[in-house]
């Protein structure tokens, strides 16, 4: 059942093709003109401005360490990943496991556009228009059993077409999971496009999740494999680095990375000058998410 | 020390740097400075220009530090001079340190209570205030004035920019996610050429010296 979830975006939040493409150089005129005024200005954040990303930040600054660790990296070095054919295998706690091809996905889906603002656990930010289709369709096509509570997802591991995968950064395939009912909230999505485009290989192609209250390293991309599991999955960052990366990793202002303030964001797109702004718990999804944690301790579940 | 053709060639491009006057050094990394600026400022550095530039900034700064350890090995082992850049190097780096330190605390964090709060509570920002910290007495004391008037003790000083550049790689090592191979290269270069000064000179016969 698509259309869980109503945008508080709407369409015309989102920047036509002719002004997204010009964006930047507009964005400079505006700092060259306002100067250094912009320095303690900083952003009003009020929702009827929240304004989506050009599709040229959206696509050319991107953390997929698979394919480098620079943000330019992906866009550079993920064309060789071959995304046709695409199988994702379902298995573990489903009543029908297999090897499910990504056309045969898109047949029984339906596509609807979601704008989500998107933090980094870097704390960086931007606004994203995905097209794509609730996780909880395709799981529910599956067939979860009763005794799974978790969903682990892997990213596609191919050292031939991914030079980042030479060096461990990180143990590959990258790995991510979910508890069930995060998995099958309504804003939990698997992406297919931006900006009603095919999604580009650096985004994730040819499906990804996103999770916008979490950190953006839980919205793993370019998946191969969803697992339905009763105990809670390893996941990649937290395996790295359990001090500073939780399994849950919700955008949570008051829980400080032990190396930075995640008080608040840049977001991008707004040029040298641009001001910081409040990060907002759940990443301003807390209407809709925060019932999933009631009485538990974020700051030790974080 | 090597002989023969190395040494003509070496000879060669001592004399050449004799004739280089050091505004050419200056010149050759102030002007990317105000060319990194100017991108940042027009869109030139992608998506998020504050980070580019910090990190830009940050690298160099590290860079010319390196560059300036290089060159007392490279005259010992190999009769290279080109010692009379040191001081632009060295100052060159202060200034990229600065830099770099003004981005992040006014483009990048832009709040000085939350700078305060960052050097006391992030230690891979402690560590790198501290590095700019040892620089300071350094920069001051780069002018012949100082080096007259300290004598002896200035290069006593001086070695300070050992623990500088290495706190300065810690830095590195530490702000980046995950284990990244760039800051460790640039590490195990900042070790060996330190090692180097480890090297004790060998005492030369009467066969090493130069024939004159």
């Amino acid at each position: 059942m698509a259309h869980r979830w109503i945008n508080t975006l709407k369409e015309s939040d989102v920047t036509p093709e002719a002004a997204f493409l010009n964006r930047r150089q507009l964005m400079a005129g505006a700092v060259a003109g306002v100067g250094l005024a912009g320095i303690s200005g900083g952003r009003v954040r009020a929702e009827g401005e929240l304004q989506p990303n050009s599709y040229e930040d959206i696509t050319t600054y991107n953390n997929y360490y698979e394919f480098g660790t620079g943000k330019g990296d992906p866009a550079r070095n993920a064309g060789a990943l071959t995304t046709k054919p695409w199988t994702v295998k379902i298995d573990g706690l489903v009543d029908k496991p297999g090897d499910y091809n990504f056309e045969d996905i898109m047949k029984a889906m339906t596509i609807e556009e979601r704008i989500y603002r998107f933090r980094c656990v870097e704390a960086w930010s931007m606004v994203v228009p995905w097209d794509g289709f609730e996780l909880a369709d395709l799981l529910e096509m599956a067939g979860v059993q009763s005794a799974a509570k978790y969903v682990a997802f892997e990213t596609v591991l191919r050292p031939d077409e991914m030079p980042g995968v030479r060096f461990p950064v990180l143990d590959w395939p990258y790995v991510e999971g979910l508890r069930l009912d995060e998995a099958m909230h309504p804003l939990t999505i698997m992406a297919t496009g931006i900006y009603g485009k095919d999604i580009p290989n650096q985004n994730g192609a040819p499906l990804r999740l996103v999770v916008p209250w979490k950190y953006g390293f839980k919205s793993i991309k370019s998946i191969v494999r969803i697992t339905l599991t009763d105990s809670e999955p390893p996941t990649s960052w937290n395996k790295a680095n359990a001090r500073e990366y939780g399994f849950y990793s919700n955008v949570n202002p008051e829980v400080s990375h032990p190396r930075w303030s995640q008080a608040t964001e840049r977001p991008l797109g707004g040029g040298l000058f641009a001001g910081r702004q409040d990060t907002l718990m759940f990443n301003g999804y807390g209407d809709e998410v925060a019932s999933l944690y009631e009485g538990m301790d974020l700051a030790k579940n974080f | 020390m090597p002989g023969g053709p190395v040494k003509v060639i070496i000879d060669g491009i001592n004399s050449f740097a004799r004739r280089i006057p050091t505004w050419v050094v200056y010149s050759a990394y102030l002007i990317p400075a105000v060319w990194l600026f100017y991108q940042g400022v027009y869109g030139g550095l992608g998506p998020d220009p504050v980070k580019a530039l910090e990190h830009e900034l940050g690298k160099t700064a590290l860079q010319l530090l390196i560059i300036g350890l290089c060159i007392a090995p490279l005259r010992r082992f190999t009769g290279l001079n080109l010692i009379r850049f040191r001081r632009a190097i060295g100052l060159l780096g202060f200034t990229y340190v600065v830099l770099h330190l003004l981005v992040w605390a006014f483009l990048d964090v832009q709040s000085l209570s939350r700078v305060a709060q960052d050097i006391i509570k992030r230690p891979y920002i402690t560590i790198g205030i501290a590095a700019f910290v040892l620089l300071l007495p350094l920069a001051a004391t780069s002018n012949n004035w100082s080096v007259r008037k300290l004598g002896p003790a200035w290069r006593k000083l001086h070695k300070l920019t050992y623990l500088a550049v290495i706190l300065g790689g810690i830095h590195y090592i530490w702000l980046v996610k995950g284990i990244q191979i760039e800051p460790l290269i640039y590490m195990a270069v900042i070790l060996g050429l330190l090692s180097l000064r480890l090297v004790k000179t060998p005492k030369r016969g009467p066969s090493a010296r130069p024939n004159r």
